[in-house]
């Protein structure tokens, strides 16, 4: 019972720290964002409350918190104080299943460097994510605002039209790892790039990773797109479209639940972008590493004596922590990357009329990700099966 | 599998419990609530505010909503067909022949309502 208490306590303190490590990187984006914007832009941003302006975090956080509670007066009083943490909840669940980096060992307890370790990891990404739906339908509802129902209706044709699009596109890289688990996937991915054609081993290009992306290059456009329009961002934003739509399904919301849709966003987004770096980009796994998160064990394991000495660890528990370390690194790096570039692209694309993103969702992209999965499953029968 | 799943349900206690907190404190720490007529009206920019949980609206998000049912429930299908599928082409190209069938049915499934302008939005 000690023991089971113990662990519960651990892992409970753990998805707590998780959970506030996302919830507080969301400041630290919207912060990149507002930079990274007036960059693009030729202005400044804020660059007043502290250094590089980065105490405008906190100056945020206050506001929202010393806002009036304001309800309107029509609306669904009990969904729409329900309608925030619908938003929220899904958003984080989902990033619950992202491995963040390899598990850790100290003191003869090993960590998971994730909420939890799920088999089916993509299948129950794509289940909770499809739920987010249900947060802005509500939100948007309840309001009683015509703006905000447009807005939710919107976004949920949306989100829905979108997500067969990405569902199709991705069961190509299923056929690729023959896994739903995120582990395997990036383990599939270390190494050089090769692959079998006839029974025999290629590996023309030994310097390139053995990355997703060189295998399944338009399931990544397909994706990647989608992912746009799954978190709402621009160009898909129509459903905040604020030269039509004031702001869409949160309109009427202000102070902290406002706040907590903006979380939800952005917590979409870096499942977005965590997804798109652990199915195309290696996840954890750094390049060139002659092999993967074994060779990197080990390269720690004769270097790390600094640190066992230090921590007064043993050298297989320091250089598990420095593995840990390493892998998380390079996961942030290119995560991070992916987070700009939904940034970047926020500045360079101007914004779709609605039929063109519905058109462009049913009209392109699914019959586009249908000739990913024909190519692909074809490219496969032939790899084995000779008919000539 | 509970061992996996346990962990979510923490995640989701934790997450409830920080909405309920939070949304729960904010409203204490803001300023007292000044109810105006003009304030508790639905947000509007110079014409009177409707009520719309009664009003009408286009039918064509039904049929999206319906043609994403019938494509999402398609798509389940072949999730666990892309992951036997390497296994079963081992011992027989014939998964490739049945799944090829069942592509070009989804594929004319979406000529069909295409053809039917289901997807034409005006």
């Amino acid at each position: 019972m000690g023991d089971g208490l113990l662990e519960f306590i651990v892992n409970t303190v753990k998805i707590a720290l998780i959970f506030f490590a996302v919830v507080s990187t969301v400041p630290l984006l919207v912060w990149v964002e507002r930079r990274g914007s007036a960059f693009m832009q030729n202005r400044l941003g804020p660059n007043r409350v502290g250094p590089l302006g980065l105490l405008q975090l906190a100056a945020d956080a206050v506001k929202f918190i010393f806002k009036e509670p304001f309800v309107p007066e029509a609306a669904d009083k009990a969904l729409y104080f329900m309608a925030p943490a619908l938003c929220l909840l899904p958003a984080m669940l989902t990033f619950a299943a992202i491995p963040l980096s390899t598990p850790f060992t100290v003191g003869g307890h090993t960590f998971k460097m994730q909420v939890t370790d799920i088999n089916v990891g993509i299948v129950y990404i794509f289940a909770v994510a499809s739920l987010g739906v249900y947060g802005i339908l509500v939100a948007g509802w309840s309001s009683s605002n015509k703006y905000s129902l447009l807005g939710a209706l919107r976004a949920s044709s949306q989100m829905i039209s979108y997500e067969v699009a990405m569902g199709l596109s991705i069961i190509g890289v299923i056929l690729k790892y023959k896994t739903f688990d995120l582990t395997k996937m990036i383990g599939a991915q270390t190494g050089p790039f090769n692959f079998t054609w006839q029974g025999h081993n290629f590996e023309p290009l030994s310097w390139l990773p053995n990355w997703g992306i060189f295998f399944q290059p338009v399931a990544f456009i397909l994706f990647f797109t989608a992912g746009f329009a799954e978190t709402n961002r621009l160009p898909f934003d129509l459903p905040e479209g604020e030269a039509e739509l004031v702001a869409g399904y949160h309109t009427e919301y202000g102070g902290f639940k406002f706040n907590m849709f903006f979380m939800g966003e952005y917590g979409h987004m870096m499942t977005s972008a965590a997804l798109i770096t652990i199915l195309f980009f290696g996840g954890y796994a750094l390049p060139w590493a002659g092999g993967g998160p074994v060779q990197v064990q080990e390269f720690w394991l004769s270097h790390s004596t600094w640190l066992s000495q230090t921590l007064s660890l043993s050298a297989s528990e320091a250089a598990s922590v420095l593995t840990m370390v390493t892998h998380l690194a390079c996961f942030s790096a290119k995560m991070g990357f992916f987070l700009f570039v939904y940034i970047w692209v926020r500045w360079t694309l101007p914004r779709f009329r609605y039929d063109q993103l519905m058109d462009l969702g049913w009209k392109t992209m699914l019959p586009w990700s249908l000739a990913n999965l024909g190519a692909t499953t074809a490219l496969m029968f032939f790899a084995r099966y000779n008919p000539l | 599998m509970i061992q996996q799943l346990a962990p979510i349900l923490v995640l989701i206690a934790v997450v409830v419990i920080f909405s309920v907190v939070a949304i729960f404190l904010t409203s204490l720490t803001g300023p007292k609530k000044n109810p105006t007529i003009a304030k508790q009206m639905p947000y509007e920019c110079g014409v009177p505010g409707i009520n719309v949980r009664t009003t009408k609206f286009p039918v064509k998000f039904y049929l999206t909503a319906i043609l994403f049912i019938l494509f999402d429930i398609e798509v389940i299908f072949l999730y666990p067909w892309a992951l036997v599928f390497s296994d079963l082409l081992k011992k027989s190209p014939f998964v490739f022949i049945e799944m090829m069938i069942f592509m070009v049915i989804l594929t004319f499934g979406l000529f069909y309502v295409w053809k039917g302008q289901a997807l034409d939005w005006d």
